[in-house]
């Protein structure tokens, strides 16, 4: 090592392993100081405004093919879009009378019942401004922030089903987490037969994993998962997964239970997000009984 | 910090800060190309690369502090944990640093060889900061160290030929 020293005629410093301890223990304490405390985000969204001019930048060749792609869509294929639209919103729209009646009876009967009534969420819309680019975090960034009143802990979904949670919330953009993602977890229930469990995240695209259900436990290929909103935090009745692959090897205590993502989790440009939360009574302080059904009332307390 | 920066070596091409700027500015926009799918896998570090390049070229210009400020943004940017790629960043400039005399003896093939394990170094330190707080790692990732390492010589070639004509009308 003596020879790759150069020759010391001027100052010039520090040394370089003088400099990299320092700033090796600097990173390591922002890292302490991110993992542990939130002191942090104000910072992030601070620097987040400096760099968010220069993702646009970036994406805006993206976008503008996009753009020039739908610019450019057959004449043939706007009408048979319209002629199919046109046809679906028929029924639509007779499925959405019934749908009316239907919820009017129920609120009604609710009433009766004296249960809680649901409510209703207002929807935003929001499109994808990019998807996260680092290979560990299953993350998408919506170009809707504070601005426009999106909170962390909101859900985000598409058309046909739950597609994650907004977990950081910038001025003008929102970082979602997705249901794949490897720390993510959404309380759920069998439509079947209404059996509670957690569904969890592989950090695999398209892939989710139902653990801790006994082998016995009364699952099938094919078996619909919705929310079950116990958590307080996803509504109840949303689509979520589809159990795809069910293994019951005797050798293990719970059976291994795969399934996929309803939602088009990587497909698509617009999603929606749900902009009420849902508040629930405050939970009674010994409530042993139920702590599988509240894995992490949306991960923001648990990292 | 580099408040007295000579030419140290006269048959190196000189550079312009301005220049060194602007190169690490574009890696960060390479970066942060909307990479998607299989191409998020291949996905080469630029950034890391260009670094590595200016602490191997011009240690005296470019050292650990302008490591540790590029990973801070890329932190930010990739909303990575903050100082995760500070860190690994930080260490692969320290590397390059210790390492230029020796990484510029060899020509650009065995160069790649040379820089490889620097940069294999610093991927590897992303990732284990990645499983020790979160506890899972993807292999895949470290194939993104493999490409950097391929594309240093085109990047090399490219930096150089890029310094060539400046020279003249920069440094007036």
């Amino acid at each position: 090592m003596e020879h790759n020293q150069p020759l010391r005629f001027f100052n010039r410093g520090p040394s370089p392993a003088v400099r990299l301890v320092f700033f090796a223990l600097l990173s390591l304490l922002l890292l302490f100081v991110d993992v542990r405390y939130r002191y942090l985000e104000s910072i992030r969204s601070g620097l987040s405004v400096l760099v968010y001019p220069l993702q646009r930048l970036v994406t805006a060749p993206s976008n503008l093919w996009h753009e020039v792609d739908a610019f450019f869509v057959s004449h043939n294929s706007l009408i048979r879009d319209n002629a199919e639209l046109r046809h679906q919103h028929t029924l639509d729209v007779a499925q959405l009378l019934q749908l009316e009646v239907l919820k009017t009876e129920n609120q009604h009967l609710r009433n009766l019942l004296m249960v809680q009534r649901r409510a209703d969420y207002p929807i935003q819309l929001a499109e994808i401004m990019y998807v996260e680019r680092d290979i560990f975090n299953r993350k998408i960034l919506l170009d809707k922030g504070t601005q426009a009143n999106v909170l962390a802990g909101q859900i985000v979904m598409d058309d046909s089903g739950i597609v994650g949670q907004v977990t950081r919330v910038y001025p003008w953009m929102s970082e979602v987490t997705l249901i794949t993602d490897k720390d993510h977890a959404v309380p759920v229930q069998v439509l079947r037969n209404g059996l509670r469990s957690v569904v969890f995240g592989s950090g695999d695209t398209g892939e989710l994993a139902l653990r801790y259900m006994p082998i016995s436990s009364d699952i099938q290929n094919g078996d619909v998962l919705v929310t079950s909103g116990i958590d307080g935090t996803y509504p109840p009745g949303l689509p979520v997964a589809k159990v795809i692959h069910v293994e019951r090897d005797p050798a293990y205590p719970f059976a291994r239970i795969l399934c996929a993502p309803i939602a088009g989790v990587d497909k698509r440009r617009q999603l929606l997000i749900l902009s009420a939360l849902v508040k629930l009574p405050e939970r009674p302080e010994v409530a042993v009984e139920t702590a599988t059904d509240k894995p992490k009332s949306g991960r923001r307390g648990s990292r | 910090m580099r408040d007295h920066i000579q030419k140290d070596q006269e048959f190196q091409l000189p550079v312009s800060r301005f220049f060194i700027a602007a190169s690490l500015f574009v890696a960060l926009m390479l970066d942060w190309l909307p990479w998607q799918g299989i191409w998020l896998v291949f996905r080469p570090d630029f950034v890391a690369l260009v670094l590595l390049y200016w602490c191997t070229h011009k240690p005296y210009h470019v050292g650990i502090s302008i490591a540790w400020a590029v990973g801070i943004l890329a932190d930010v940017a990739d909303a990575s944990l903050f100082g995760q790629h500070a860190l690994a960043y930080s260490v692969l400039a320290f590397s390059g640093i210790v390492l230029h005399r020796r990484v510029l003896m060899f020509n650009l093939h065995q160069q790649t060889l040379q820089i490889f394990p620097l940069l294999l170094l610093a991927y590897a330190i992303y990732a284990a900061v990645h499983w020790q707080l979160r506890g899972n790692i993807a292999w895949e990732y470290f194939i993104g160290s493999v490409v950097s390492a391929l594309l240093w010589g085109p990047l090399t070639i490219l930096l150089q030929a890029l310094r060539r004509p400046r020279d003249a009308s920069d440094q007036l």
